[in-house]
């Protein structure tokens, strides 16, 4: 049995495995509409969501699959204290794999030391995110057509964004790939990833102005500053318009850019930008569904 | 004082000036009711100067707790007023409920008796981090 906490867990040839496999569901959804007939999925989310719950129930609805759960933490056993062990082995009698996101950076992989079922990591706090980093993955590789030789901003929150920190793991591990990270420098990347990419010899700038970054980036990952990460409402207000990507700003990039948000956004890209064709997001979220699709097939032994 | 002087017992020796006090306290010898002697700043050929700490019974030392704060110490078992082991500590690999995490995002702060467990992720620096949430370790303000 195998669980997914971690995107650093995944070979590069696992990673590339599911995306082929997502790319033919895309291809053909009706090959796979009954690939996990009788089984079904537990989505334990703490912590309220939008895309990632939905896009899993789609995802197992869309393999024939059914859908237990609960969405927010008032709605479990855990607003009267339950711990997320107790809980998952509990839940792991009713499911045949489980989706936990959580508020609290390590309840997953707490979760898959009690389960008898394999847990997916959809988000633990500011931690990691695995399966949006399948999600960004595959919106890249549908965009450019590769991995290797691209230059990749990432721009906003990126020390309490979770999606920043997976990704950067999961791209450095391609061949000459450039980060280029732009950022206050309140919400810088976390040391510990740096030390990560100077160690594996991974190149990247640090800057704060976006204006500057913008014309050598082939791919742009705009982030939201987000409220619940923060214990001070100042620090919040004084950070959250730091990065606002507009048609002006714009002019500047290459035309092939691909710009991507994990969503939800509040006003860090224009809706003016929403129809140019540099944008992706729309596209990645209904990305994260497909690749939901080929996670749970592969974790539950599905051909 | 030498070694000899001990009949039965153990020797810590080799560790770092100024650091005898935090492993006192972190091997809880305050509660022993033997004699035990810390001896600050002593002379050493390798170190220049070293703290030893010698403790008059033969007591079970944490290994883990020991390695993680004075890695390269010496632990000498005294039996009969002879040294009857030597021991060279590593850092240990992965050190549990020796320390705690402090980070108030992670899943430690919250769920009921889970185990506080490090793993030693860059040995040069002896950086420790917690396996929940990865949060580096802050070295000895966190003792449990």
């Amino acid at each position: 049995m195998r669980s997914l906490i971690d995107i650093k867990e995944l070979s590069t040839q696992e990673i590339d495995e599911l995306i082929a496999v997502a790319k033919d569901i895309i291809s053909d959804p009706a090959k796979y509409s009954e690939k996990c007939k009788g089984k079904k999925l537990a989505t334990l989310f703490y912590e309220a969501s939008t895309r990632t719950r939905l896009s899993f129930e789609a995802a197992m609805y869309e393999l024939g699959g059914n859908v237990l759960g609960f969405s927010s933490a008032d709605n479990s056993s855990a607003s009267k204290g339950e711990s997320v062990a107790d809980t998952v082995r509990v839940c792991s009698g009713y499911a045949d794999i489980i989706a936990m996101r959580h508020p609290k950076e390590g309840a997953p992989l707490v979760a898959s030391m009690h389960s008898l079922v394999p847990i997916i990591n959809a988000g633990d706090g500011g931690h990691n995110h695995p399966t949006q980093t399948l999600t960004d993955l595959l919106t890249i590789n549908r965009e450019k057509g590769r991995f290797e030789n691209l230059v990749v901003g990432l721009c906003g929150d990126l020390k309490f964004g979770r999606t920043v920190h997976s990704l950067i793991g999961a791209m450095a591990r391609y061949n000459n790939v450039k980060f280029v990270l732009i950022s206050p420098d309140e919400l810088k990347v976390p040391s510990y990833i740096k030390q990560e990419l100077d160690k594996d010899g991974v190149e990247y700038v640090e800057t704060r102005s976006l204006e500057d970054a913008i014309p050598e980036l082939d791919i742009l990952y705009m982030t939201r500053v987000q409220r619940e990460r923060f214990f001070n409402e100042e620090d919040y207000l004084r950070l959250k318009d730091t990065y606002i990507l507009n048609m002006s700003k714009l002019e500047k990039a290459k035309e092939d850019l691909s710009i991507l948000h994990p969503l939800p956004r509040v006003n860090e890209i224009s809706v003016e930008i929403d129809n140019d064709k540099r944008a992706c997001y729309f596209e990645q979220a209904l990305n994260g569904k497909y690749i939901r699709m080929a996670l749970i097939m592969k974790l539950l032994g599905v051909e | 004082m030498i070694l000899n002087t001990i009949t039965n017992g153990v020797v810590l020796d080799h560790i770092q000036a100024g650091g005898a006090m935090d492993i006192y306290k972190a091997l809880n010898l305050d509660k022993l009711g033997c004699q035990v002697a810390i001896i600050k700043n002593a002379t050493s050929v390798k170190m220049g100067r070293k703290d030893i700490l010698k403790i008059c019974e033969p007591i079970d030392i944490n290994l883990d707790v020991l390695g993680y704060l004075a890695p390269g110490v010496t632990v000498n078992i005294i039996k009969d007023g002879k040294v009857a082991e030597r021991r060279h500590i590593d850092p240990p690999e992965t050190i549990k409920d020796v320390i705690r995490c402090t980070n108030p995002r992670c899943i430690t702060s919250i769920e009921q008796e889970l185990p506080n467990i490090f793993k030693l992720t860059d040995k040069e620096n002896l950086v420790y981090r917690c396996i929940y949430c990865e949060s580096k370790c802050k070295k000895h303000g966190d003792i449990k």
